[in-house]
């Protein structure tokens, strides 16, 4: 048994250095400079003198903070939107046999079949005409159709994991449909809805693309750094990355423990 | 969980008033949207150095070049306007041009008369028609860079300064013999400005022109020269945009680029490089100057101000700052100070010798293709990557290509262009 | 009873948003793809198909589909069978694991190139074992196969985590009691596996299986960061055409292959990931 447990910390350790070693090799080309970055052969360790300058020099360049805050602003919405669209949706798919369900699911998946990138013309027309053009809502909006399809797919396949005889026995004792929902569905599926609130942030905060094409002066950080370390030098374009890397990590850090909240629950 | 909300909540408040606050005190400012410039040093360089004089407050906001079009085009169509300027070479503007626009500056031009700008730029500027569409901004040109390193291996009696392709060809395959490695090294990465190495630099120096002579034998004997070239070039060359990363990193040792995309390796380590001007051919050494330009959008909120930001932008002493910070060089008469650092002067140096020299043959930059600038580009990267690439043969690829661009060049009429003859009506592919 | 008109109630609000905010702009492009000179015509079909990277683009999109689905699949399956064993620090592995949800695809680019160009942390770790005796390159149009595997690796670190956190979801709604049954029974731990577990867990594998596809169809930053010209892939293909050659309507056709690709592959997902009624 301590042969078998040993070889599976192993692999728990291996995946994790796998997960974690390009992190640490960003981090050390962020703080190497050019040097780290330009030399052979490459060296593992963070060289004597760190420079967190070319980090420095990004945050002291006008407007990335108020980008940052932009950029909370929309991935907030986006969460929020994703969430409150795609949660009933997705338990409409799990619960009910309709007419109509296979097609909404493959208009859903549509939504993300077709590259954004293609869209942009067409969107920003629609966004201008909408006054939605060049404010963080507009792109908070446009993030939650990226979202949704995992929103809506995701809460459905945790819903279909729920046995419907939880609801009837609530049902039985008095409860409203709606009730129901609210105090027996959801409070279950609340790993999944924390899923989807993760993936529709980490989503909106990532994207570059669709931020940058709907912003003129409000643009998100990620599409204000982006957008511009593309012509930059190795070593900032290392930072500008690192530098973005933390807010997802860190959120996804702070809801962590949501994603485990149910092993008590289910063990009935 | 309601912690989680709670923090996000009070966040999103203070940054709603944070937000509310930086807007109010950037409601007055002009907006200049430019596709130069983008780095975040030079980027920065024009806000805090470049545009500390100007009397307004200027919001600089930079752009990818392939979104701008759209971007106008949205404008248009929308209510809201926000763009004042707009800075970019001349075939980013071009495509604004079919679109209508780009405000007619005659009285502006007619206000910079006295600075000297080049009776050739300024006709750039009206891209053809009755009108100035756009003021010449800054110019710039392609040059070669190598390592020191590089030097020994020159073929015996050649010029730096005034090299032959083939002893271009030669002195590669010097390198190659030798150290074993493949170590020139050209910008063919999907960013990269390969394009422009043809359209300007190899065609008119083996041909004579561009358009007209695109399949002739002269042209066939070029691509297969540059088959041939190819075999000392680092195959990693489809994966470079800008040659000054391989070149500070030892990957390559000669290489070919535009300048403001070479100037972070001469700037790092002025004394291990040289910088030259490209070869030349059997026809002349032909080289291709660049063009960055400033205009005015049709329903610009603040048009006083833009046109006065452009005035500010041409005048001697910020094109000179322009220079030092970025590379690229005045378009109005100013003269560089001699305290330039030693990185930007080689630089500068080399555009000289080349626009000096006494086979120097410029090649224009596509006139009247409008949106379609990019498929003609597209027609050279084509052929290199099937000839030199795929090792295709040139004479038939050449014809096949020289169909798409006979129907592109009917499509949008564009006259011929410098160095190829003027003729009336749309250019012909011979 | 529940009223019939209640789950039309339910998702109204999402497909009146999409509808809004999607489907009109992607009715005008798709129009365009469809459209050349103002007639309708497949002529931008038939450029697109006569490009000299159509080809290419299609073989290669294929190609990583195929190969890096599965072994996601795979791999996340494993991560959270093994998630189920461990005890202390469960969140911190599962956080740790999740991380490359975080990263930017330009940024996974970025470091994944660091690590396989010529002079990066491979070749240098390569070179300390002795491997080497220099620079090698990986990932240039003379060596195609290394270039697809370092493609291969790079989107497996970067999006398998995607299908980790859906099957991770779903792998906690099954009760204990099933798998304890099955091992009264005297099921092997495989058994307990293929028996109890995967089927239970099929709505999950559908979903995954479904938004990997459709996101893998369409990636194309860290092909770019890595291949650049030498892999061209459907989405990068689209790309040019929209923005280098400004031709939208072949730019839309590639998009409305892409569409029809995705769609194709999540109506067979559908079909053969079925969960019957009476699971549900």
């Amino acid at each position: 048994m301590t042969l078998r447990r040993a070889a599976f910390i192993t692999g728990i350790v291996v995946l994790c250095a796998w997960t974690s070693v390009p992190i640490y090799l960003i981090a050390l080309g962020a703080v190497g400079g050019r040097t780290v970055v330009n030399s052979w052969p490459k060296p593992f360790l963070p060289p004597a003198d760190l420079s967190f300058g070319t980090m420095r020099e990004f945050l002291d360049i006008s407007g990335v903070w108020s980008s940052a805050f932009y950029s909370v602003e929309a991935a907030v919405l986006c969460m929020s939107f994703s969430i409150l669209l795609g949660v009933p949706a997705g338990y409409a798919l799990a619960r009910f046999v309709f007419p109509g369900a296979t097609t909404y699911r493959l208009l859903i998946v549509l939504t993300r079949a077709f590259p954004v990138a293609i869209l942009a013309l067409p969107l920003t027309v629609g966004f201008i005409r909408l006054g939605l053009y060049d404010t963080p809502l507009g792109v908070g909006l446009m993030h939650t159709t990226l979202a949704l399809p995992f929103a809506v797919l995701v809460s459905a396949s945790l819903f279909q994991a729920i046995p419907r005889e939880l609801e009837e026995a609530a049902w039985v004792f008095g409860c409203s449909p709606v009730r129901g929902f609210l105090w027996v569905v959801l409070p279950l599926a609340l790993p999944g809805v924390a899923a989807t609130a993760i993936f529709a942030f980490v989503i909106s905060w990532n994207e570059v693309f669709a931020a940058s094409v709907l912003t003129v002066r409000h643009k998100t950080l990620t599409a204000y750094l982006l957008s511009v370390l593309s012509e930059s030098p190795l070593h900032v374009q290392f930072a500008g990355g690192f530098v973005l890397i933390i807010p997802s990590v860190l959120f996804i850090f702070l809801v962590r423990k949501r994603l485990f909240s149910m092993w008590g629950i289910a063990n009935r | 969980m309601r912690n989680v909300l709670a923090w996000l909540g009070s966040t999103l408040f203070t940054a709603g008033l944070l937000t509310t606050a930086a807007d109010a005190s950037r409601a007055e400012s002009l907006v200049f949207l430019s596709t130069q410039l983008r780095p975040i040093e030079e980027a920065q360089n024009m806000r805090k150095v470049i545009l500390k004089d100007f009397p307004r407050e200027v919001d600089y906001v930079t752009e990818q070049p392939p979104q701008l079009p759209v971007r106008i085009k949205a404008e248009q169509q929308g209510v809201t306007h926000t763009i004042d300027v707009v800075g970019a070479l001349h075939g980013e503007l071009q495509p604004l041009v079919p679109l209508d626009a780009l405000v007619p500056l005659d009285d502006l031009a007619g206000q910079l008369n006295g600075r000297g700008i080049p009776d050739q730029l300024m006709t750039l500027g009206k891209f053809g028609t009755a009108h100035q569409l756009y003021i010449p901004w800054m110019q710039a040109s392609y040059i070669m860079v190598a390592n020191r390193e590089a030097l020994p291996y020159l073929p015996g009696g050649a010029d730096i300064n005034a090299l032959g392709y083939d002893q271009l060809a030669s002195w590669a395959s010097a390198i190659q013999e030798k150290t074993g490695k493949r170590l020139l090294g050209f910008p063919a990465g999907p960013q990269g400005l390969m394009h422009r190495f043809f359209e300007g630099f190899l065609y008119p120096s083996y041909t004579g022109g561009v358009v007209v002579p695109f399949r002739s034998e002269a042209a066939e004997a070029m691509w297969a020269y540059f088959a041939l070239l190819w075999k000392s070039v680092n195959p990693n060359s489809t994966s470079y945009n800008f040659m000054q990363e391989p070149l500070l990193s030892g990957d390559v040792w000669i290489g070919f680029d535009h300048i403001a995309r070479m100037l972070d390796a001469l700037r790092q380590k002025p004394d291990e490089f040289v910088a030259f001007p490209a070869p030349s051919g059997p026809k002349g050494r032909g080289y291709m100057p660049v063009l960055a330009g400033l205009a005015v959008v049709k329903g610009a909120p603040e048009m006083n101000g833009a046109m006065a930001l452009i005035d500010y932008l041409d005048q001697p002493e910020t094109q000179i700052l322009t220079a030092r910070s970025v590379g690229f060089f005045p378009v109005v008469k100013a003269n560089l100070p001699p305290d330039l650092k030693p990185g930007l002067r080689l630089g500068a140096n080399a555009i000289e010798k080349m626009q000096s020299a006494k086979d120097a043959l410029p090649a224009l930059l596509p006139i009247g293709l409008g949106q379609r600038g990019g498929e003609f580009d597209k027609v050279f990267m084509d052929t290199f990557q099937l000839v030199v690439l795929r090792g295709q043969k040139p004479r038939a690829v050449l014809d096949r290509e020289a169909e798409t661009l006979r129907r592109l060049m009917t499509e949008t009429d564009a006259p011929c262009w410098q160095p190829d003859p003027p003729h009336t009506g749309a250019c012909q592919v011979q | 009873m529940r009223a019939r008109y209640i789950p039309y109630l339910l998702i109204a609000p999402s497909l009146g948003f999409l509808t809004m905010l999607f489907f009109v702009p992607l009715a005008q492009t798709i129009a365009l793809a469809f459209q050349a000179d103002g007639i309708w015509s497949t002529e931008n079909f038939a450029r697109m198909a006569v490009d000299l990277n159509f080809t290419d683009a299609v073989v290669n999109t294929f190609e990583i589909v195929i190969i890096v689905v599965p072994l996601q699949l795979l791999l996340a399956l494993a991560m959270a069978m093994m998630l189920q064993h461990v005890r202390a620090g469960r969140d911190i592995v599962l956080w740790i694991w999740s991380i490359p949800l975080g990263i930017s695809d330009l940024a996974a680019g970025l470091v994944w190139l660091a690590i396989l160009t010529d002079k990066g942390y491979l070749n240098t770790v390569l070179l300390a074992l002795g491997v080497l005796s220099g620079p090698q390159s990986w990932l240039t149009y003379e060596t195609p196969a290394t270039l697809l595997a370092a493609i291969v690796v790079a989107e497996l670190w970067r999006a398998t985590a995607i299908v980790l956190v859906i099957l991770v979801s779903g792998v906690q709604l099954i009760p204990k009691e099933y798998g304890e049954a099955a091992e009264v029974f005297g099921a092997t731990p495989w058994q307990r596996f293929t028996r109890v577990t995967l089927p239970l867990l099929r709505p999950s594998i559908q979903t995954a299986l479904i938004l990997r596809t459709v996101l893998a169809f369409e990636m194309f930053a860290i092909v770019l960061s890595i291949g650049g010209r030498n892999f061209p892939v459907l989405v990068s293909e689209a790309f040019n055409w929209q923005y280098n050659q400004q031709d939208f309507g072949v730019a839309a056709a590639y998009a409305v292959i892409v569409m029809g690709v995705s769609l194709a592959a999540t109506l067979v997902y559908l079909r053969v990931l079925r969960t019957p009624a009476e699971q549900r």
